[in-house]
């Protein structure tokens, strides 16, 4: 117990924090923040540097000193609702759970091993006069909040199926300049849900995969293949002819069948919805800012405000659960949703179109990238607040 | 723990090296020649230490990085405001502070701040292990942060100094827009680059959404010495430069010629204690130059290259005298010579305190080396200190045949922050 820190450091924020510290030992403890709860998880104990703490944020810094892979839990003092958790903490490893805990009585557990009940002890989180409105969020703000989400990704992913049926209808029948309005926007529905159908590693490829992407000897197939060819280099290119044209559309109708298919029993977590958000900026800023993901058609910026009306429509099923743990971030997103919007919008043409990428200049796109920045970056601590 | 107000750091502070565990055995290689006069890690409780560990206070009436005894590195950074909002401002300058005050005392951003496992940690984590390593952090203020094509977007327009703005065009100048000024700028400077780059990418992240970067510049190789501790190092040219430098040893002629007094703009009494910051990108043409012969070179310069000394005679720190003539009566020091335009007798007796880096940025497009001097000089008074000068050496110096100036800015360096509470341009803002 020589390292205990008195608990009222836990709970401080940065700055205040620096005049608690003084009681560190200089013992070396391992990277990330101090002014945590210390927890050894060892074979057969699980040793806490203090059994209470002031309400608010609690910081454990649980370090596994035993051989196997071990837990950490707090539960409510029904031993039975989980308050927090870490898992998969593998042998001499340290990890932080930081929970927002009101006043009152809780049950810490290490599980050396992942079995059993664990190595339980009471722990008490006293009333700090602090942040008294610690609410948690209740389970049904979650279920409305996961199903929601369930029930756009389905949406987007149907009429995906509608709208890549009519464009490779129009793409199949010779009508190119159809084609090529259809194009950008029946990609809205995939770039809307981009994280999700990602996240199936089989049809990603199939049907998203970029010329620059492909392997020695990999085929090419999807959205970009059609793309080229109805946008074409102006020389050293041979056109498709109607038979491979049917192959490469029939080939992108069948797998967006395929996705559509299996969006309809996937159920979301919210910190998956949390960083699917932050994904779909991601995207933005990896292929859609420099004009890589479209770059025959130069549709980039339908890309763009598809990613980030999918991650808005993310933010806002969330929205009920932020304002509980982090109101003040949940402000600095929308705000920043907003001016990024507020600049896309100077890019529209009539009610759905968009300038083509390639007439934007290098100090726009430095514009919208900062715009970009400006959200990401609150938008990535999103998950962390909302399982806090 | 409290961050270091006076020469060393407190006791039991802990470096990011220590916090890992690792002893500091690792930092004995490095002596401490070479920076003299400040105090560094631990002594006494820690074997000798290296220049790694060397700490400077980040609190002072004076803004550390100007006198500080020049770091081996740089990374300098210039930032657009993006927001309007006056108050988004003032916190950015507050967490900005915060941040600096971690990061010169050698530990992480955030560090005392557990976080989630689900959210991105508070630092970017690629100085852990590592020591302060001499950090220092100067933060300054452009012209357009007080008034951008005609707007007033903080209410600071009545504060701007009459002496804050843009660099005049020099003769042969060609800059580039995207290398050119900015409403705030950050020089980092460091023994060891990681812990330079660290701090800009730290500070410009806690920054997006209020300022984006516009431009950044590494620098290595300091190009000045601004102590009389330290050895004057050489330019890309391959003379040593920065001879005459003003150090801070020179304590009154630092206050003549480096710090603002409160006197000298009444509109910016803000600005005492504080400095200009001129900084200039100088590519060199690096090719024609190493083929040029060392009579021309030594004749360009006014000094020669192995040691420094002026062509007039004596050793490095020889004053030059310019009246020594030679066979058919011509000065040994040709008129026209470098050494000779900068020289304090040309400029009405001005010193100039230089700060600058060398700088590589790999090749151009006709494979020559893109590569300078990223001049850094803090003057009192840049009408008077810097542009004269300035426009002499572009309209007369021969040596500008090697020379073009590619990236521009000046800036308001307010002074330093003086308490734990306070921030940087805590004397513009209230």
């Amino acid at each position: 117990m020589n390292r205990l820190i008195t608990a009222a450091c836990t709970v401080f924020l940065l700055g205040i924090a620096s005049a608690c510290s003084v009681t560190e030992s200089n013992e070396p403890t391992a990277e990330g923040g101090s002014g945590a709860i210390r927890v050894e998880s060892s074979a057969d104990e699980c040793a806490l540097t203090a059994a209470e703490a002031p309400s608010g944020n609690v910081a454990f810094k649980v370090k596994n000193t035993g051989s196997e892979v071990t837990e950490f839990y707090l539960y409510a003092e029904d031993g039975l609702r989980i308050v927090g958790e870490i898992e998969n903490v593998g042998p001499g490893l340290s990890r932080d759970l930081v929970v927002r805990a009101a006043p009152g009585t809780y049950v810490t557990s290490c599980r050396p091993g992942m079995t059993g009940k664990g190595i339980r002890s009471e722990f008490k989180v006293t009333d700090s006069g602090k942040d008294a409105k610690i609410t948690g969020v209740d389970q049904a703000t979650i279920d409305t909040a996961t199903s929601q989400y369930a029930a756009y990704v389905k949406d987007q992913a149907s009429q995906l199926v509608d709208q890549t049926m009519a464009f490779t209808a129009a793409y199949k029948d010779g009508q190119d300049d159809e084609a090529r309005k259809l194009f950008p926007l029946a990609r809205g529905y995939w770039e809307r849900i981009e994280t999700v159908a990602e996240s199936f590693g089989d049809l990603d490829p199939k049907m998203d995969l970029r010329e620059a992407d492909l392997e020695e000897g990999q085929e090419w197939t999807g959205w970009h293949r059609i793309e080229k060819d109805l946008w074409p280099p102006a020389s050293g290119y041979k056109q498709l002819s109607p038979a491979e044209r049917a192959t490469y559309a029939d080939d992108l109708l069948s797998n967006t069948n395929i996705l559509d298919e299996r969006v309809q029993t996937l159920e979301y977590t919210v910190d998956q919805i949390g960083n699917g958000s932050k994904g779909l900026l991601d995207e933005v800023a990896a292929g859609k800012i420099t004009g890589e993901e479209d770059i025959w058609s130069h549709t980039d910026l339908y890309d763009f405000q598809a990613n980030v009306d999918g991650a808005r429509v993310a933010y806002e099923g969330l929205k009920p659960l932020l304002e509980v743990k982090d109101a003040a971030l949940s402000t600095q997103i929308e705000s920043a949703f907003d001016a990024l919007q507020v600049l896309l919008d100077k890019y529209k043409v009539g009610e759905e179109d968009f300038v083509f990428y390639d007439k934007v200049t290098e100090p726009q796109r430095k514009e919208l990238s900062d715009a970009v920045n400006a959200l990401a970056e609150p938008l990535s601590k999103m998950t962390g607040a909302i399982t806090l | 723990m409290t961050a270091p107000s006076s020469d060393s750091p407190a006791k039991g502070s802990l470096s990011r090296r220590r916090l890992l565990g690792a002893a500091g055995a690792g930092a004995l290689a490095v002596g401490a020649a070479g920076v003299g006069g400040y105090a560094y890690g631990n002594e006494g409780e820690d074997p000798p230490q290296g220049i790694d560990q060397a700490t400077y206070p980040f609190h002072g009436r004076h803004q550390s990085g100007i006198t500080t005894p020049a770091q081996d590195r740089l990374h300098f950074a210039a930032f657009d405001v993006t927001t309007e909002s006056r108050e988004a401002l003032v916190l950015l300058l507050r967490s900005w502070t915060e941040a600096a005050r971690e990061m010169t005392a050698g530990r992480s951003v955030g560090q005392f701040t557990a976080l989630p496992y689900d959210a991105p940690p508070a630092d970017t984590g690629e100085a852990l292990g590592l020591n302060a390593s001499g950090l220092t952090l100067t933060f300054g203020f452009g012209p357009s942060l007080f008034e951008k094509d005609g707007k007033d977007r903080f209410g600071l327009r009545g504060k701007q100094p009459e002496l804050l703005r843009e660099l005049p065009h020099f003769p042969a100048d060609n800059l580039d827009a995207g290398r050119s000024n900015g409403d705030l700028c950050i020089q980092a400077c460091a023994h060891d680059p990681q812990v330079a780059v660290h701090a800009v990418r730290n500070l410009a992240r806690l920054g997006f959404g209020t300022v984006a970067m516009r431009w950044a510049q590494l620098g290595f190789g300091r190009t000045s010495s601004t102590s009389n501790a330290q050895a004057t190092m050489r330019n890309l040219l391959g003379f040593k430069d920065g001879t005459a430098n003003l150090k801070s040893e020179d304590r009154e002629e630092v206050d003549e010629f480096v710090w603002v007094h409160e006197d000298d703009d009444e509109n910016a009494a803000w600005l005492a204690e504080g400095s200009y910051l001129v900084a200039r990108r100088i590519n060199m043409r690096i090719e024609p130059w190493d083929r040029t012969s060392l009579r021309e070179q030594e004749q360009l310069v006014g000094r020669d290259r192995q040691q420094g000394a002026p062509l007039s005679g004596g050793t490095e720190f020889t004053e030059p005298d310019f009246e020594v003539t030679g066979r058919e009566g011509l000065p040994l020091i040709p008129v026209d010579a470098h050494v000779r335009l900068a020289h304090p007798t040309t400029n009405k007796g001005v010193k100039l305190l230089r700060r600058g880096y060398n700088f590589t940025d790999g090749t151009n497009t006709l494979g020559r080396l893109d590569a300078g001097l990223f001049f850094i000089a803090f003057v009192r008074n840049p009408e008077e200190h810097y542009i004269p000068m300035q426009t002499r050496l572009s309209g007369q110096d021969p040596l500008m045949e090697y020379l073009q100036h590619t990236g521009s800015g000046l800036f308001a360096v307010p002074p330093g922050v003086r308490s734990k509470s306070g921030f940087i341009g805590e004397t513009l803002f209230s």
